[in-house]
Parts: structure tokens; C-alpha cells; sequence
């Protein structure tokens, strides 16, 4: 069965192809010798008797004939057990920590499968993160997949960091555990995140698979499979409550559209798979809690947009499968504003199940739903006093400005170390709102306007 | 059978090719492998034949065997689809959940409703009686609201020569036996891809009510009409459609989530049942049809997911039901034949879809329609697609061609979504078709003025967007009263009207007599502030009038079941207008 090839009939890029083959199955693993290495790789095509392998590690070095590959017959699985946690792994989930292989424990595919949606909890409990933005206008929910949308210099690795010390997904409710998969990002991000869990004292809580950016490309492919597959191991057989970050998902898509390109595939849009939708698909879907199981799976992805563009392939496609996005602004940044959130774009689908009455407060939505509506006034009238000046504004219409600065300065903004619970969000939302005249609040239900206003 | 399998030569992805398949048919439903795997022949080229598979291929391998299954890609049609949920090949998800549990596994096999369940069926036929093709032989109640009526399959008629008595049966058993040698069981089946036949089309006359004002009021749909809603990312698509499964007045709901998220679909699954309607006080799962085939599921499925849907439809439309269907996204649909197509490496058209895309949009969106069925009852199936455009941009390829093919066109606008306008239909963007049609309709049900009430608030809409454009050069506080009072009435329009919240117990839905109340009080208040601004009255007195804010919250503070709460307001604007009036005029 498992009859060893000693030939290939091409090697292009990260493909290598494989003539007079028996036996083979559509999207099993191979193991390639070459002089004493073991390389590993995916069968991505058959044709006839010609295999097509992906090889994960790169194909310098191989020749034609001076090497060996084997048929695995299954396709990538990797070991698990509940010895992961604080564990650190490479892209392909092979351990790098010198803490030796992980024994016992099952072994899963990578791959995983589509979660039933009639399987499915709908997601209705919210995570405080312990920032104002976020919590209010945002909310996170378990069970959630929120992205962070995010440019080149802007931090959204601090955002994540404070997300993760802050976040309270444990109290009281069974275990918590990060898993973090590192796509294609510098050694010293890296670096930050694993200081940071230090700093958190959640290192042993956490399992790292890293795919650093001077990583194999392909590898690059499964790192989050891998990450995923432990995350789903822990959540819906341990029983834990998951936050898995993936940072970053350009780095994924890229190496996608190498591999994509190097198979001359139908290009699509900016030459992206025409596939690229179902295969991000095929990692966010996994976030979510099942029946019968106590665990969750919360993802937070961090994408960095090319050139800060959201309607570029990658976030444009991620926006319409996550559930919302958290959008960071250069220009918010550069008035020295930290969380640099704009909150106009940002979205979380789910928060209207989890926020209100029995959740978080019952003046939550309303509160939220006139932040949105007059932040974007603000908007309006600051566009318009660039053309016009300031002085010649209404007196309405200054106000907004007032309470525009406010908004920004004493809401948005907050200290990397600042951890503000939900009701004190919400008392700072108020004390901003009660700059407005009262009639201008229209979106909130006069019960609430007559408890909370100011004034 | 072993001579007439074919045997795999090529994989790639869902797209499996096996030679020695000269005796297959095109579109016929195969089994591929060991696992037995579904898939569709969809080319065959003398020996080789291209097979799609509906599930994951991982582990085929070469010289695995194609099975042919001599029938066309089909769903069985009978008692037990409604308030059920199926993946894109009609499988319900209970049973796949029975048996691969949380997570769907490849191999399952085919499955469709159940079969061994038992129901109560009351014949409407004796024996001597000739049936033709769509006549009812028999009743079974399928939920409380839809009472499931058994038809003669099309193509089929005779003499009734033997018949059941009233009473609990099994699907397979035979009902009714027709001297042509038929014989009638509880189901039929169809092929996805061929419309029902139908008497004939006719031409449209009634709105799909769907208590949404924006669209009811604005761009009415009708019932055998279709309707496109495009928009970007976080626009609120999937909202729209929910607010329309929920609150239409079908009698049927075929939901299809195509491509779409999972948490969605098990947020329908467990809101529905807990959702009552309107008019029977019945749960609203009891009409309802969920087709699920989410974003990470077989990609080949999503493609047939909607020809599963419009089917089962068309089948309730031929009992005589308005059946209405949601399809949340076609762009989804679009890109599945995008990436089949590409893995088939056909010639690409326009951003990689295939050059039939256009033709294959049509014929769906076609399959709508008001209908005489063959039974002679008056019946629609309307369809609603979403459309997820790229970076929200509708000049792609789905939009415009989609744009082509339906008659109401419901554009959503990032920037209404992003102030958290809901719902978010640009009303500059979106039109309706219908609004001739249903003209007469609106003015026997509603009011005479009802659509000319409609027009003028359009046009006080359309001037505010032109009047905004110089207001964004040199303020407002410029321009002469009569143009802010457009502004402000723009105003009480968009947030008192517009506007409508999903989640409020009485806004959620708002019944058309009680729309037009509200309409006609924006535009008496319009009247009479014009009036009052040409004798004199400033625009801030009007504006800060308490009136105003009673109207903006008249959607809140007015129940559905107004009695003569807007005869009050009414009174109230006038009486303060008059006063004000006089007050001015007296200077």
C-alpha cells in the first residue's frame, strides 16, 4: 500500500509532481526524503496516474531523483491532548519548544468539518473586555468570530493583548484558554505576544502555532487549521472557553494566492483564488459552541487591510462571513487617540442577542444605537466647518462638535492598563450624550432618557 | 451494474473526472468512491465525464468507481418539508445530525424526509372520478397553518379505480390507483433544474404586505414579482430578509441561506419557533422551509441549493399557496458557479464568472411569477434575493446583471448602515417596478391617496438630497425657511418613517392602514407648515414645536391597533397650526 516513489516529473515552486501513481487519495499527506530530511506535503490534484503534491516546507534542494515519498493515506492530523496548553508549535503542528512530541491524547484532522447548524448554541453571552468601545458599541459575544480590522502601524496587537488580559471569558464558567496562530507576522510581534501573556500570567494557558514571516509559505496554509483543530479539541472535549487570535490573515490570503498562481488557477479579483471566500469560510465557521458540549470557540482574526482599503479582497470578504468587524483608524491614531476605533464602520452582528435587559443594561441598546447615530452627525457637521469655519456653525450644531471631542477623548480613549467594567462605560456614554439637548437623543426611549440624562 | 460504473481519472476539489461513462446522462445523479459521495454529471466529453460532488472529495482516489443512480438530481416532494431544515441537496440536517452528530461528515448518503412517519390523510376523490395532471386527491395537515394538499404529479391522469380509505398512512404506501396504470403515493418527486409546469402566467396584482414601510409604502414587491437586495458587508441584508420571512404575508416561507453564516441560520431555528404570527397566532416555524448551506459547506451543494429551494416552492405554489422566497446570497450562489466553472477550467467572462452566468440568473429569477396552476387556483412564488456585491461596489458583474432580471430593486447604503439607519434602503437608489401595477390595488385597499400621498413625500426626499449638497457647501442656516422646512419634513421622513425597528414589539411590523395614518399625518403637518412659513413663521418655532417630536415617536407611542389616536394627533396639528397661524397673522 505504502509504496515509496524515488522519482518525480516536476518540481515548480512549492508543486512537485509525482508520475505512475497507484492507490493515492484526493488530499492525503506525503512524506518527502530528501538526503536524510523529512518534508511533508498534500496531494492538491490528480490526474490519472500524475499526483500533484503541495510541499509544505520549501522544494529547494530537491532534485528529481534524489529523493523518496511516501503515501500516508490519510490526510494531516496532529495529536492532542490537554498537555498543549503552554505549548509552543510550528506551522504544521510539529512541537519547537524542546518540550518533546506530545504524547497520548487523540489525534484529529486538521481539516475538521463543517459544524451542523442545527448542532449549533446560538452565541448570547458577552465577554467584557474591559474597553469602552468594544464593549458598548461592539460587544463581544462568545461564541463569536470578530475580526480586527487593522492597517500596517496600528496596534492592533496591543488591542488584542488588553483584550486577552482583560477579557473575563472564565469566571466561574469552566476553564479559559488562548490559542494563538501566528501567520506570516515579524519575530517581534511575536515577541510582544508572548510577553504579554507572561505579563497576563496566562502563559500556561496558552498554545502557540507560529508561522513566522521567514516561515515556509505553504506551511503557512495550515498553521490555522492546526490552531483551529486544537481550539475545537479543548472547547468541545475539554470543555473550555477558547479565544483564538489569528494574526495575520493577509500573510494566510497571500500565501494562498502564491500557491494558487504556482497551480495557474483561474485567477479572481487582484489575482485571489476565485476559492478564496470558501476557504476563509472554512476557518472562521469554526468558531461557535455546539450542543452537548460546555466549551466555546471566540475568534478574534487580525487582518491588516493593503493599504488601509476596505473594500480590498481580504477584509471585503471576511466582513460578509464574520460576525462584524472592529475597524481601526489611522486618523483616529494620529490625534494620539488609543483604541484607535472607528466605531462608524465597526459592527458586531450578534451583540443585539447579548446586550440589554438580563445581559448588560437595559438602556445598553439605545445608548449604543444613538452613539452610532450621533457620532455620525459629527461627522457631517465637522465636514461642513471645514468648508464654512467653525464660527458660522448653528449652535446645534457645535454642540455635536463638543460632542465629538468628548466622545473621542473621554470615551474612545483609554489607557492600554485601563480596565472599565460595562456600567462605567455606559455612565461615561451618558455624561457625554448630555452634552445634546434632549430632543436631539431620538433614539433613545424617553423611560431611559428620564433616568440617565444629565441635566 | 460493475460493467457500467465509471472509473475516476481526475480530482480536483469538487470536480471529479471518470472515464467509461459513455452511458451516463447529462445532469443525472451519480455516486462517486467508497464513501459513496453525490454528485451530478455536468459535461460529458465521448467516454470522459465531469462529475460535480455535493461533499467534500478528500480521500477519493483514482480508479474509484461512478455509480450511476438513473435519475436526474431530484427532491421528493410530500408531507413533512415544512418547518424542516435541509442542506442544499434536500438532506435534512436532523438526520445528518443522527448520524455523523455535531459535525458533517462526507458519506452520509442520500436522505430526504421521512419516509416511515405516519400521516393522516382525508380523500377528496372516490373511485369513477377522472383526475388530471395537479388535482387533489387527498389532504394531510402538515402544521397548524398549512394544510398540505396531494396532487396528481404533473404529466399523470386517469380514472380512479381504487382509493384508500380516510386514515394514518405511510409515505410508500399507494393511495390511489389510476386506470392508466399509475399509482399515487403521498410524495412525488422532481428534478431541481426544470420548472413545474403551471396553466398560465398571470399578470401581477397583489403587494406582498410585508409591514416593512419603507418597502410597503415605497418600493411595494408583489406577490410573483422579484426583488434584488444589494449591499456591502454589515448593510443589514440578512436582517432585511429575516424581517421579511418573519412578517410577509405568504403563506409559505422558503428561506435559503446560501454561502451564509451558521450562527444565522440556528438563530432562525431558534427564533421562528418562538415567533408568533399575526394573523393565526401560530408559531411561524409552522410555515417555514429552511435551506441551509453555510459558507464552509461543500461548495458544489451551495451551487444546487437554490434550485432546491425555488423547487419546493414551486410544489406549494401548485397547491395554491402564496409562497415567498428568500434567497440570502445569489452572490454566493454566483461564486459557487464561478469556482466550478473555474475548476473546470472553462473560459472566463467578466471578473471570472462563467459567460452564462446572465442566462442562469434569468432563469431562476423567471421561475417566479403569478400563476394559474394546473389545478386552476391563483398562486405566486415571489423571490427576494440578497446580493453580497465585492467591496459593496454594485457595478460588478452579479448586481448589474441581476438589476437585468428583477423588477424591484432595494439598495442598501453603507452610510445609512454606518449612522445605524435600519433599514438601510438608499431611497434615492432603489425603485419598484410595481407601483403602476398595484396602483389600483393600494386604491381599493388602502386609500385613494395612498400612492399619491407616496409620490409627494418622494419628491420631499429627492429635494433634500439636492438641498444637502448646498447646505454641505454654506450651512443651513442660510437658506430661506421654505427650503429648511423640507429639510425638517426630510427629517420627520427619515428617522419617524424610515426608520423602523426590528426589535421594538409594535414597530417590528406595521400594518398598511396605520402606515397610511402616518403618512398622512407627515404630510398634513408638511401642509400646514408651509402655510405657516409663508405667513411668517420662523422654521425654529415649527422645529421645536412638541409636535415635532410627537410625530417622530407616533411609530413608538401609536399602537398597531390605533383606534383613534392619530384622529387625536391630527386635531392636535391642526388646532396648533391654525392658532399659530392667526397668532402671525395678526402682527
Amino acid at each position: 500500500m505504502h509504496k515509496e516513489y524515488m522519482s518525480l516529473k516536476k518540481i515548480e515552486g512549492p508543486l512537485i509532481v509525482i508520475e505512475g501513481v497507484e492507490g493515492v487519495s484526493y488530499n492525503e499527506m506525503v512524506e518527502i526524503k530528501v538526503q536524510g530530511e523529512t518534508k511533508h506535503g498534500k496531494v492538491v490534484q490528480l490526474n490519472n496516474d500524475l499526483a500533484i503534491v503541495q510541499v509544505f516546507e520549501n522544494t529547494s534542494g530537491m532534485s528529481v531523483n534524489n529523493i523518496s515519498v511516501k503515501f500516508t493515506g490519510k490526510s494531516l492530523e496532529i495529536k492532542l491532548s490537554r498537555e498543549i496548553l503552554g505549548r509552543m508549535f510550528n506551522g504544521i503542528g510539529q512541537p519547537i519548544d524542546g518540550g518533546g512530541p506530545i504524547f497520548s491524547g487523540i489525534k484529529l484532522d486538521v481539516n475538521g468539518s463543517p459544524i451542523n447548524p442545527v448542532a449549533r448554541r446560538y452565541p448570547r453571552n458577552y465577554i467584557q473586555t474591559g474597553i469602552s468601545a468594544i464593549d458598548t458599541l461592539t460587544t463581544l459575544i462568545r461564541g463569536q468570530k470578530l475580526p480586527i480590522f487593522s492597517g500596517n502601524g496600528l496596534p492592533h496587537n496591543q488591542i488584542a493583548a488588553q483584550i486577552v488580559k482583560q477579557a473575563k471569558v472564565a469566571e466561574g464558567e469552566g476553564d479559559f484558554a488562548v490559542v494563538f496562530a501566528a501567520m506570516g507576522i515579524k519575530h517581534d510581534d511575536a515577541h510582544y505576544f508572548i510577553k504579554t501573556f507572561q505579563e497576563a500570567g496566562v502563559l500556561d494557558k496558552v498554545v502557540m502555532f507560529m508561522n513566522l514571516a521567514d516561515d515556509p509559505v505553504v506551511e503557512r496554509i495550515v498553521t490555522p487549521r492546526c490552531a483551529l483543530t486544537a481550539a475545537e479539541y479543548l472547547a468541545f472535549y475539554e470543555n473550555m472557553h477558547i479565544l483564538v487570535i489569528m494574526t495575520d490573515i493577509t500573510s494566510y490570503c497571500e500565501a494562498l494566492r502564491e500557491i494558487s498562481a504556482a497551480r495557474e488557477e483561474v485567477p479572481g479579483r487582484k489575482g485571489y483564488p476565485g476559492y478564496l471566500y470558501s476557504d476563509l469560510a472554512s476557518l472562521y465557521e469554526r468558531a461557535g459552541m455546539v450542543e452537548g458540549s460546555k466549551g466555546s470557540i471566540t475568534q478574534i482574526p487580525i487582518l491588516t487591510m493593503p493599504n488601509d482599503d476596505i473594500t480590498h479582497p481580504i477584509p471585503d470578504l471576511t466582513g460578509y462571513i464574520t460576525e462584524g468587524q472592529i475597524v481601526l483608524s489611522r486618523e483616529i491614531y494620529q490625534r494620539n487617540i488609543y483604541p484607535p476605533i472607528n466605531i462608524l464602520p465597526s459592527l458586531s452582528r450578534l451583540m443585539k442577542d447579548g446586550i440589554g435587559e438580563g445581559y448588560t443594561r437595559e438602556d445598553h441598546p439605545d445608548v449604543a444605537n444613538q452613539l452610532f447615530s450621533s457620532y455620525s452627525r459629527v461627522q457631517e457637521v465637522k465636514a461642513l466647518s471645514q468648508v464654512i469655519g467653525e464660527d458660522e456653525l448653528s449652535e446645534i450644531d457645535k454642540k455635536y462638535l463638543e460632542f465629538g471631542e468628548a466622545f473621542e477623548y473621554r470615551f474612545l480613549r483609554q489607557e492600554f492598563n485601563e480596565n472599565r467594567d460595562i456600567n462605567r462605560s455606559l455612565e461615561i456614554a451618558w455624561d457625554i450624550l448630555s452634552i445634546l439637548p434632549k430632543n436631539e437623543l431620538d433614539r433613545i426611549n424617553p423611560k431611559f432618557l428620564d433616568a440617565f440624562y444629565r441635566g | 451494474m460493475e460493467g457500467s460504473a465509471g472509473r475516476v481519472v481526475y480530482v480536483n476539489g469538487p470536480v471529479v473526472k471518470a472515464k467509461n461513462m459513455k452511458n451516463f446522462k447529462m445532469r443525472e445523479m451519480v455516486t462517486v468512491g467508497e464513501k459513496k459521495l453525490i454528485g451530478e454529471v455536468i459535461s460529458i466529453d465521448e467516454d470522459l465525464g465531469t462529475v460535480q460532488v455535493y461533499e467534500e472529495t478528500t480521500g477519493i482516489k483514482i480508479d474509484d468507481e461512478v455509480v450511476s443512480t438513473k435519475k436526474p438530481l431530484s427532491v421528493t416532494l410530500g408531507p413533512g418539508i415544512v418547518g424542516n431544515i435541509f442542506d442544499g441537496i434536500q438532506r435534512p440536517l436532523n438526520i445528518i445530525f443522527d448520524k455523523s452528530g455535531n459535525f458533517i461528515k462526507e458519506g452520509i448518503g442520500l436522505a430526504t424526509i421521512d419516509k416511515t412517519r405516519k400521516w393522516y390523510v382525508e380523500f377528496k376523490v372516490k373511485v369513477g372520478d377522472v383526475l388530471k395532471e395537479g388535482d387533489i386527491f387527498g389532504t394531510v395537515d402538515e402544521t397548524p397553518l398549512v394544510k398540505h394538499h396531494l396532487m396528481v404529479p404533473p404529466y399523470i391522469q386517469g380514472k380512479v379505480v381504487e382509493v384508500k380509505q380516510d386514515g394514518e398512512y405511510e409515505m410508500e404506501t399507494v393511495l390511489v390507483k389510476l386506470d392508466s396504470g399509475a399509482e399515487l403515493k403521498m410524495y412525488q418527486e422532481w428534478p431541481v433544474r426544470i420548472p413545474r409546469p403551471v396553466k398560465e402566467r398571470l399578470p401581477i396584482q397583489k403587494p406582498l404586505i410585508t409591514g416593512q414601510r419603507v418597502i410597503d409604502t415605497f418600493f411595494p414587491i408583489a406577490k410573483g414579482g422579484t426583488a434584488a437586495i444589494p449591499g456591502g458587508f454589515g448593510t443589514g441584508k440578512t436582517m432585511t430578509q429575516h424581517q421579511l420571512a418573519k412578517w410577509s404575508d405568504a403563506d409559505i416561507i422558503v428561506y435559503i441561506g446560501c454561502g451564509e453564516r451558521g450562527n444565522e441560520m440556528t438563530e432562525v431555528l431558534e427564533d421562528f419557533p418562538k415567533l408568533i404570527d399575526p394573523t393565526s397566532n401560530l408559531p411561524l416555524m409552522n410555515r417555514t422551509i429552511l435551506i441551509a448551506n453555510t459558507s464552509n459547506m461543500p461548495v458544489a451543494a451551495r451551487e444546487a441549493s437554490i434550485y432546491t429551494g425555488i423547487t419546493i416552492a414551486e410544489y406549494f405554489r401548485d397547491m395554491g399557496y402564496n409562497v415567498a422566497v428568500m434567497a440570502d446570497s445569489t452572490s454566493r450562489w454566483a461564486e459557487a458557479l464561478r469556482e466550478i466553472s473555474g475548476r473546470l477550467e472553462e473560459m472566463p467572462a467578466e471578473e471570472g464568472y462563467p459567460a452564462y452566468l446572465p442566462s442562469r440568473l434569468a432563469e431562476f429569477y423567471e421561475r417566479a411569477g403569478y400563476v394559474k396552476t394546473l389545478n386552476g387556483k391563483e398562486a405566486s412564488v415571489t423571490i427576494i434575493g440578497a446580493v453580497s456585491p465585492a467591496g459593496g461596489d454594485f457595478s460588478e458583474p452579479v448586481t448589474q446583471n441581476t438589476k437585468r432580471f428583477v423588477s424591484a430593486f432595494l439598495g442598501l447604503d453603507r452610510k445609512l448602515a454606518y449612522s445605524r439607519h435600519y433599514p438601510a434602503i438608499n431611497w434615492l437608489s432603489s425603485y419598484s417596478g410595481y407601483i403602476t401595477q398595484l396602483e389600483e390595488w393600494y386604491k381599493q385597499n388602502v386609500a385613494d391617496d395612498m400612492i399619491f400621498l407616496r409620490g409627494e413625500m418622494m419628491k420631499v426626499l429627492q429635494e433634500e438630497s439636492k438641498l444637502l449638497e448646498t447646505v454641505k457647501l454654506v450651512g443651513e442656516d442660510v437658506l430661506p425657511d421654505q427650503q429648511r422646512l423640507i429639510l425638517e419634513i426630510a427629517r420627520l421622513l427619515k428617522v419617524g418613517y424610515l426608520q423602523q425597528n426590528a426589535y421594538h414589539k409594535e414597530d417590528t411590523f406595521v400594518p398598511l392602514d396605520k402606515q397610511y395614518m402616518m403618512l398622512k399625518v407627515v404630510d398634513n403637518f408638511y401642509r400646514l407648515a408651509r402655510e405657516a412659513v409663508k405667513v411668517g413663521v420662523p422654521i425654529s418655532v415649527i422645529k421645536s414645536s412638541e409636535l415635532f417630536y410627537r410625530i417622530i415617536k407616533m411609530k413608538y407611542e401609536i399602537p398597531n391597533d390605533y383606534k383613534n389616536s392619530f384622529d387625536l394627533l391630527m386635531s392636535d396639528i391642526n388646532e396648533y397650526f391654525s392658532n399659530l397661524i392667526r397668532e402671525y397673522e395678526g402682527d
